[in-house]
């Protein structure tokens, strides 16, 4: 039983947090209009956790604790997972596979435009995620390729916002974290950790 | 307000009037601030309990409405009616909230037991109307209408009501009005959503007399054989069958006939999307989504959406020579 030492339990428990939006599905209540209500679910939340991993850069730096780095992978494809579940349920499920009109909208629909764009920019990402694929990529080239979610969050940001009818509170709260995300990459963070254990 | 109270007068520091922020910015600041913290919280909430948890959405107190006792109508679809359920939990009432699901929960207490409709403008005999009178105005016919929302959506809601042509008639309107003004009601303490200012209130509607007295144009005061439940509308609506949704103006305070084409809430929120006629019209596209389908609530696959939403026979001749491209 030597390799149940090996499994680092803390991605166990954040695999099953990261699911858990997932799950819950199973127990909602989609109310009158059950496609658009999925369509929202999935892209509120693959937003939600695709800002996560832009957190975790700046919680090292506040925190001291470098590990959390090892744990963004996993956030990230779990973002990129309920994204592409919610392009899945427009696709197949709303327009019924209508490619004519897909590719119409894709064009024509600024909204849809950014959304598609942002997808396509995270599918290298996705693919290229693995411990091989940075090795064989080399670290630089592939840093720098993996940049590209910054652009690929905006654009989905870009996204939610056009798509709201009148009503742009939550599409701008989010914007608003995203800011204070990308922010704090161009300012230099106190380690908080290390200030207080001076302190006392 | 900020001065401190404990200065005599005489005391006070003086500020140029010009440096003095006006009260109504002041106090319209500190209203949006509120409104933006208790929005703030909301979102927390519901994305750490609501987005995750909350199973199953409160369906409206809807015990304490009235029958209505109505006649068939020749106007009325034989398609199968929505659900009651999805009719009374799916509504856009943004006085109520911006979510579909708000106002089931925040206007299920509105049930008006007193309301004035003033019916004044261009009219020889002004009258108004109290709750009563408004219900027994004329014989109320059941009306089984398609209802087709701008956002891609549709319904068949059997509603209860009357021509508003039989209004029409009782204010005779004079020469020179070529329009019908509708406003809502606008009450801050029995509509929560009042504060968040999505759009200009109160919500302000319009249609050109020749629409207004067209037979299908009903003045709605009920649902599935009862007064019409505070989501959607109470205690009465415009229905306008073969326009967006939107033009279905709700809980309707004042009927106004004027000379000039009256100003549409979301068409001063948006010109470029939402215009003054908004007919069905599956070949003129919203900039933001294509109007060519729609999905019927409780159908899996879209189906096409019809021009006029299929009662072009009895209004198409509205709008004989008119460039619905322009005039969308």
């Amino acid at each position: 039983m030597a390799w149940i030492k090996t499994i680092n339990y803390r991605k166990v428990i954040l695999f099953l947090v990261l699911l858990l939006p997932f799950l819950a599905l199973f127990f909602k209540d989609f109310g009158a209009n059950p496609i658009e209500y999925l369509i929202r679910y999935t892209g509120d939340w693959g937003y939600r956790i695709l800002l996560l991993t832009l957190a975790v850069t700046p919680l090292r730096r506040l925190t001291g604790w470098h590990k959390l780095a090892q744990y963004r992978r996993m956030i990230g494809l779990f973002g990129f997972a309920y994204i592409a579940l919610h392009l899945f349920i427009y696709i197949a499920v709303d327009q019924g596979f209508a490619w004519d009109e897909i590719v119409k909208a894709i064009i024509k629909r600024p909204f849809i435009t950014f959304g598609m764009a942002g997808f396509v920019i995270m599918i290298p990402l996705a693919i290229t995620s693995w411990n091989r694929m940075i090795k064989w990529m080399g670290g630089r080239n592939w840093q720098r390729l993996h940049r590209a979610v910054y652009v690929a969050i905006f654009a989905g940001a870009v996204h939610y916002y056009m798509m709201a009818k009148a009503d742009k509170f939550e599409p701008l709260v989010y914007g608003g974290i995203l800011a204070v995300l990308l922010l704090m990459r161009l300012v230099p963070l106190p380690n908080l950790v290390d200030k207080f254990k001076r302190k006392a | 307000m900020v001065m401190n109270k404990h200065y005599p007068s005489s005391d006070l520091p003086t500020l140029p009037a010009s440096e003095v922020t006006p009260e109504s910015i002041y106090t319209n600041w500190q209203a949006d601030r509120r409104q933006f913290l208790a929005r703030s919280t909301q979102l927390a909430v519901g994305v750490g309990l609501g987005g995750l948890i909350t199973p199953r959405s409160s369906h409206a107190a809807l015990d304490n409405l009235q029958p209505l006792t109505t006649t068939k109508s020749p106007w009325s679809t034989d398609e199968k009616p929505t659900d009651y359920d999805k009719v009374t939990t799916y509504n856009n009432f943004y006085e109520f909230g911006t979510d579909k699901s708000d106002p089931q929960k925040t206007a299920k207490n509105f049930n008006p037991t007193s309301w004035t409709l003033a019916i004044d403008g261009m009219v020889e005999k002004p009258f108004t109307l109290d709750l009563d009178q408004i219900r027994k105005f004329a014989p109320l016919e059941e009306r089984i209408y398609r209802m087709r929302c701008v956002e891609g959506w549709s319904m068949v809601i059997p509603w209860v009501g009357f021509s508003l042509a039989k209004l029409i008639d009782r204010a005779k309107p004079m020469g020179s009005a070529k329009y019908v003004a509708f406003t809502s009601l606008a009450d801050a303490k029995q509509m929560p959503a009042l504060g968040d200012k999505v759009l200009q209130w109160p919500y302000v509607e319009g249609l050109r007399l020749d629409e207004a007295k067209n037979p299908l144009t009903l003045m709605a005061v009920g649902l599935y054989g009862k007064t019409l439940p505070g989501q959607n509308g109470a205690p009465l609506r415009l229905v306008v069958p073969w326009k967006y949704g939107f033009k279905g103006i709700k809980s309707i305070v004042r009927i106004s006939f004027t000379d000039a084409e009256p100003p549409s809430s979301w068409n001063r929120y948006a010109a470029r999307e939402y215009g003054f006629y908004s007919n069905v019209n599956p070949t003129v596209d919203h900039p933001r989504w294509s109007q060519a389908t729609e999905r019927r609530i409780g159908e899996f696959s879209r189906r096409k959406t019809l021009m006029f939403n299929g009662y072009g026979d009895q209004v198409a001749s509205l709008y004989t020579g008119m460039d619905l491209a322009k005039y969308f």
